[in-house]
């Protein structure tokens, strides 16, 4: 935090002199000193020497001439001169018309005889510099060697004025962005320079904008908005992606609101992953991991009394206060950051505008240049009798006041299992109702090996059976709950009688009454999920969306994060780089974890086809296991591999202890290009679960035993 | 030196890691191969069965140990997670034991079958070169046989040094030879040495509960990131461990009680101290097992400081149709899996048409401290002095494992870091990580190092979440920076 504070205030003051106009998209050249410490928005340097070397000389020649004349349209060629008292807000109109979106624009843009692709991407570059136009108070592109950029700098530096600046000779596309600058503002050379949205123009205009007073008027010049930002949904993604935009200078808000579960579970700021996701699911996993321990600390040596009990109260307590203390350092650290945090509901009313409404229905209006949309998913009801008014969700679980008994956890989901296990590992007793496969999405060999392991270690499936009615017979804490399921196969109904009825179904997104209509933010109809492009835009240019509700993505917080953070950076850091959804590891927390990053074995033949691809696969004995009397032949890798791309690894799959620490080195190894062949040339480390994966020999397709023998 | 002429088309010495992958590769290949190992009973009298180092006195029961360490650990923090254990929680080291010599026991025998199933000859003989292409094996009961080859390969490992200059140190000390193997507890320990031996040995007797000193006469585990390795004391000491530094001890001395006087320098003071001990475990490092081959007779050099047999990158000695593997071997890594590797791809190169030489670059490997270090590549310092300051960058961060949260355990100690070269794209030249399951977290990342990552593309890597795997892929904060890595509360 320090650090990012110490960022914060760096770029935000402009009171630290001549590096306060350095800051944000100076950092593209990597220049030192830049606000981010990692290399992310380095461009590779033989880029950078190639766009150098090829445009070096024309820019020269370009900047020894004057500016060229206006063209006719008035409307795209504001002269700094006319700009007088009524500036002429080019860009300002630009917004507007990007926002309606008016199909002559468009149509202009693309130039005939380029392709369609072509076209998209061009739309695309002109939206990041507009993006960047509106974003940024000041915003200069210039060319690191140019001595007129130089002095342009030197200038509002001077002013003690920060300014955004993008180096078109160190970043890859910087030939393109030149080109559409010019057909944006019809000055090709470079410096170019936007003065809150108003195209000043190269370096003479400024200067002379500076002697006439009408530089710093532009510069006094309020902001249309209350706000640069206003995030909606403080879950992983849209914090990141919120103390992002402050710590690029920008001023943010955050709306978060938790709409209490039906059973009147609520919580505070930082989301599921915090609040009733992965980090609750992860201690109480490890919970019933120590109960694991316990019993095998006896083979072990240890000794104590036979008797142990688990007391519900004593951890679902401990994980909370842990919890709470995330919930204050989230609270905290946006204030750090100077982002304004209101604990209230966020519905959009118009454009550009978002009405909030708190606990006590009190309601405020905020306007904003850009949203961002992370409200994310809450779990999904069954729409039967009784499911509301009787049965918990994972929303309800990890705060559970009481110790939930014999529990009935409906669904197959990764959610699902990791509950059911969690609640076996403390001792109670639990069935899973599974409507069809296990773990859908994941490698089916897999999700029927962990869900074989369940079983083994005491949990109870009912598969092809769903509920149809649940009936409370005794109240209580818990009650006592009478389920009537029917199987999908037959008119056969069974029923059951539990203490708890855990729904664990699936998700759906928070995105239907927040307004979207009004603003024309599409979503998908049936799944409330919203489409995106590749840099996470909506159809509505100024309004973005990360996380769980986006369309086709995947439901992971780190992803979350990473693309909130990317966002922020391109919105206002003139950063270019996309979130990469390609080869995204995650790891499910069932009693035996497992592990995975790229393909699944059938999405793999799905798209390279069987005979393209080697499966290696085999058993491993964790060696920690074999004094324990655990399982032999139980825990299992697995890669798949490209036979046609040098055998390079596309699939990666581990089940075993601490899967995740396992597997998340792997991708990064899968994101340079891991084959088999560097596999085997890599030397395990001695004795771990990790190892087993430099030392695969067997392959599917040969048929060979992968049984362990002994040692 | 005709073939047929020979009784074997390859002989290994020593039945270790290293040499018994050889001999199963090259009878797999379809060679007639003979192992010959013995085990030469410690100054206390341990002896075990077919396997080596790693098997019976290395890896497998010093992790087993370390488990049943952790094991203690993860019992105090189970009423944290609501498990409701009973007071006094004890430890019994012969039940602990005898499970885990049970377990090296079920290992030695696989390797008995693993040889028997792949046609290798086993000799338990004690063998010395008559010449380069015969050598002289005797049993323990003095029986001597005569066994030729065409290929030798020498994988005889080392044993622990014993400080035989000290007063009563062979007598009353014991070794990592003979820790996994007692049969009763050993008490309060003098662990002499700062070797990831004695460092090991050191946190697991501490862990299990006993009274434990490290007496070390300069650095913590040296040749290791020296930054990293005083974490790895701080953290023992936080759990216990007592550490006299700057000490070296000049007599052990038997008390009428049993105990052990131990008397020590105190290198920085000058002055003598005393303590009394049960056990004294001499962990100052290792000598290779080469004095009783005779290998003067077959003509194999050594290096005349370290004894260890000299070799190419081929691993052939002196004498082109002697090879040496593992830890006997001049300049190779003294782990498991870099043997087994050698092992393996020599009998391909022999016997296998293969040309593949062993890469002894970026072995990754864990020193299972209690808290774990896993490290791949290079040392901060290494990088530093070949590469020049100013060209490495340093990205670090401190970390707290979710898990450590509800227990309340202290994360002083966890720490990460990643060693890159300072100019784009930063390729990573070493990382290092001290935290739990560092092996398991360090494997998939050497994969990434052996694949020319750079720092960018580690950051790309998206995270697992809640791992401590992930924090590797967080590392923000560069060295040079000076900005602050220490965790922030969540």
């Amino acid at each position: 935090m320090d650090n990012e504070d110490g960022r914060r205030r760096r770029g935000r003051g402009g009171a630290s002199g001549g590096q306060a106009n350095l800051w944000p998209v100076r950092s593209v050249g990597g220049v030192h000193g830049s606000p981010f410490p990692g290399p992310v928005l380095a461009p590779p340097p033989a880029s950078r020497s190639l766009s150098r070397s090829g445009q070096a000389g024309s820019d020269t020649e370009a900047l020894a001439q004057p500016p060229p004349p206006p063209p006719p349209r008035a409307q795209t060629s504001p002269g700094p001169v006319k700009v007088g008292t009524a500036p002429n807000r080019r860009l300002g109109s630009v917004r507007g018309v990007l926002v309606s979106s008016p199909p002559g624009r468009r149509a202009r843009l693309s130039s005939p005889g380029t392709g369609r692709s072509s076209s998209e991407a061009r739309e695309e570059l002109r939206r990041r510099l507009l993006g960047l136009i509106e974003g940024n108070r000041v915003m200069i592109f210039s060319k690191s060697y140019c001595p007129h950029c130089t002095r342009v700098k030197e200038l509002f530096s001077s002013l003690g004025v920060q300014c955004n600046i993008l180096e078109l000779d160190q970043v890859d596309d910087g030939a393109n962005v030149q080109e559409m600058l010019s057909e944006i503002t019809n000055q090709r050379t470079v410096p170019n320079i936007f003065v809150n949205k108003v195209h000043m123009g190269g370096c003479d205009r400024t200067f002379q904008a500076h002697q006439s007073g009408l530089l710093q008027k532009l510069l006094q010049e309020d902001s249309t908005y209350d706000y640069d930002l206003i995030v909606i949904g403080g879950g992983s993604g849209g914090l990141a992606c919120a103390q992002e935009a402050a710590i690029l200078g920008k001023k943010v808000m955050v709306l978060d609101f938790v709409v209490p579960s039906p059973q009147g579970t609520s919580w505070g700021l930082g989301g599921t992953c915090v609040n009733v996701g992965c980090v609750p699911k992860k201690l109480m996993h490890q919970a019933a991991l120590l109960g694991q321990a316990l019993n095998d600390s006896r083979k072990f040596g240890w000794e104590y009394g036979q008797q142990v009990k688990h007391n519900w109260e004593t951890m679902t307590e401990a994980i909370q206060n842990h919890i709470s203390s995330l919930n204050w350092g989230h609270r905290l650290s946006l204030r750090e950051k100077s982002v304004d945090y209101v604990n209230s509901y966020g519905e959009f009313v118009e454009h550009h505008r978002i009405k909030a409404t708190n606990r006590k229905g009190q309601e405020t209006s905020y306007t904003a240049a850009k949203f961002v949309i992370a409200t994310g998913e809450r779990p999904r009801y069954l729409g039967i009798q009784g499911d509301k008014e009787y049965c918990i969700t994972s929303d309800d679980l990890f705060s559970l006041p009481y110790c939930p008994g014999k529990t009935l956890v409906v669904g197959a989901s990764y959610v699902a299992l990791e509950c059911a296990g969690v609640l076996t590992g403390l001792g109670l007793d639990v069935t899973v109702m599974v409507r069809s496969v296990l773990l859908r999405g994941f490698d089916q060999e897999m999700a029927e090996r962990v869900g074989s392991y369940m079983e083994q270690h005491g949990v109870k499936f009912l598969r092809k059976f769903i509920p149809v009615m649940v009936q409370q017979l005794e109240k209580g804490s818990p009650g006592k709950l009478k389920v009537v399921a029917k199987s999908t196969e037959g008119p056969e109904t069974i029923e059951g009688v539990y203490n708890t009825v855990l729904l664990a179904i699936g998700r759906d997104s928070c995105t239907r009454k927040m307004g979207l209509d009004k603003i024309g933010v599409k979503i998908n109809k049936k799944t409330g999920k919203i489409p995106v492009n590749d840099v996470e835009q909506t159809n509505v240019p100024y309004v973005y969306a990360v996380g769980d509700i986006l369309e086709g993505k995947l439901e992971l917080t780190p992803v979350a994060i990473q693309a909130g953070k990317l966002l922020a950076r391109r919105l206002f850091g003139g950063c270019l780089e996309k979130c990469d959804y390609i080869n995204v590891p995650t790891t499910v927390f069932t009693p035996l974890e497992y592990g995975c990053c790229g393909l699944s074995e059938e999405k793999a033949i799905e798209v390279y086809k069987k005979e393209n691809l080697e499966v290696y696969h085999t058993f491993f004995w964790p060696l920690e296991w074999t004094v324990a009397g655990r399982d032999n032949n139980t825990c299992y890798a697995k890669i798949i591999c490209n036979k046609f791309d040098n055998y390079r690894v596309i699939g990666f799959h581990v089940l075993g202890p601490n899967a995740g620490e396992v597997t998340q080195g792997f991708a990064a190894a899968m994101k340079c290009g891991l084959t088999k062949q560097l596999l085997d040339d890599t030397i395990g480390i001695h004795p771990t679960c990790g190892e087993v994966f430099t030392t695969l020999e067997i392959t599917k397709s040969s048929g060979l035993d992968i049984t362990q023998k002994g040692c | 030196m005709e073939a047929g002429r020979q009784d074997y088309n390859l002989l290994v010495i020593g039945g270790g890691s290293g040499g018994l992958a050889c001999a199963k590769e090259a009878a797999q290949l379809g060679m007639k191969v003979a192992v010959v190992d013995y085990v030469e009973p410690s100054p206390r009298g341990t002896r075990w069965g077919l396997g080596g180092t790693c098997v019976n006195v290395g890896c497998i029961p010093k992790k087993l140990i370390h488990q049943a360490a952790l094991l203690g650990g993860m019992i105090r923090d189970a009423p944290h997670y609501g498990w409701d254990v009973a007071q006094p929680v004890l430890h019994d080291w012969r039940k602990m034991a005898e499970a885990v010599q049970n377990y090296v026991k079920s290992l030695n025998w696989g390797h008995r079958v693993q040889l028997q199933d792949r046609k290798v000859k086993y000799f338990n003989i004690k063998a010395s070169f008559v010449n380069e292409h015969t050598i002289c094996g005797v049993t323990k009961g003095g029986k001597e046989t005569l066994l030729s080859a065409e290929h030798i390969v020498i994988a005889t490992g080392g044993r622990p040094r014993y400080p035989t200059h000290i007063e009563g140190a062979l007598e009353y000390g014991i070794t990592s030879d003979d820790i996994f193997w007692l049969k009763e507890s050993p008490g309060k320990t003098l662990v002499v040495g700062a070797s990831y031996v004695a460092l090991e040995c050191a946190g697991f007797l501490t862990g299990l509960g006993l009274d434990t000193t490290v007496m070390m006469r300069s650095i913590p585990l040296r040749g290791f990131d020296q930054q990293m390795s005083s974490l790895v004391t701080a953290y023992m000491a936080s759990q216990g461990t007592r550490f006299l530094k700057h000490c070296t001890p000049s007599r052990v001395q038997k008390l009428p009680d049993g105990q052990l006087q131990v008397t020590w320098e105190d290198l920085t003071s000058g002055k003598e101290n005393m303590g009394t001990f049960s056990t004294v475990l001499w962990a100052i490092g290792r000598i290779p097992e080469t004095r009783s081959l005779n290998l003067e007779n077959a003509g194999i050099n050594t290096n005349p400081n370290s004894q260890k047999i000299l070799v190419d990158a081929q691993e052939a000695t002196s004498v082109p149709h002697i090879y040496a593997i593992g830890d006997v071997a001049e300049g190779r890594p003294e782990l498991t899996p870099t043997a087994i590797m050698a092992g393996k791809l020599l009998a391909r190169r022999l016997y296998g048409q293969s040309l593949d030489v062993m890469d002894y670059s970026n072995v990754p490997t864990t020193v299972f401290t209690p808290l774990e270090y896993g490290c791949v590549g290079l040392s901060e310092e290494e990088a530093m002095a070949r590469h020049g300051e100013e060209h490495v960058e340093v990205y670090h961060a401190y970390y707290k494992p979710l898990e450590f949260t509800v227990a309340e355990r202290d994360a002083s100690q966890c720490y990460i870091k990643m060693v890159c070269l300072r100019k784009p794209p930063q390729l990573v030249l070493g990382l290092h990580f001290l935290g739990p399951n560092a092996g398991e977290v360090t494997q998939g990342f050497a994969l990434g190092i052996k694949c020319g990552a750079s720092y960018e593309q580690v950051m790309r890597t998206v995270g697992i979440h809640p791992t401590c795997a992930e924090e590797v892929a967080k590392l923000r904060i560069s060295k040079r920076s000076g900005l602050d890595p220490t965790v922030t509360g969540c």
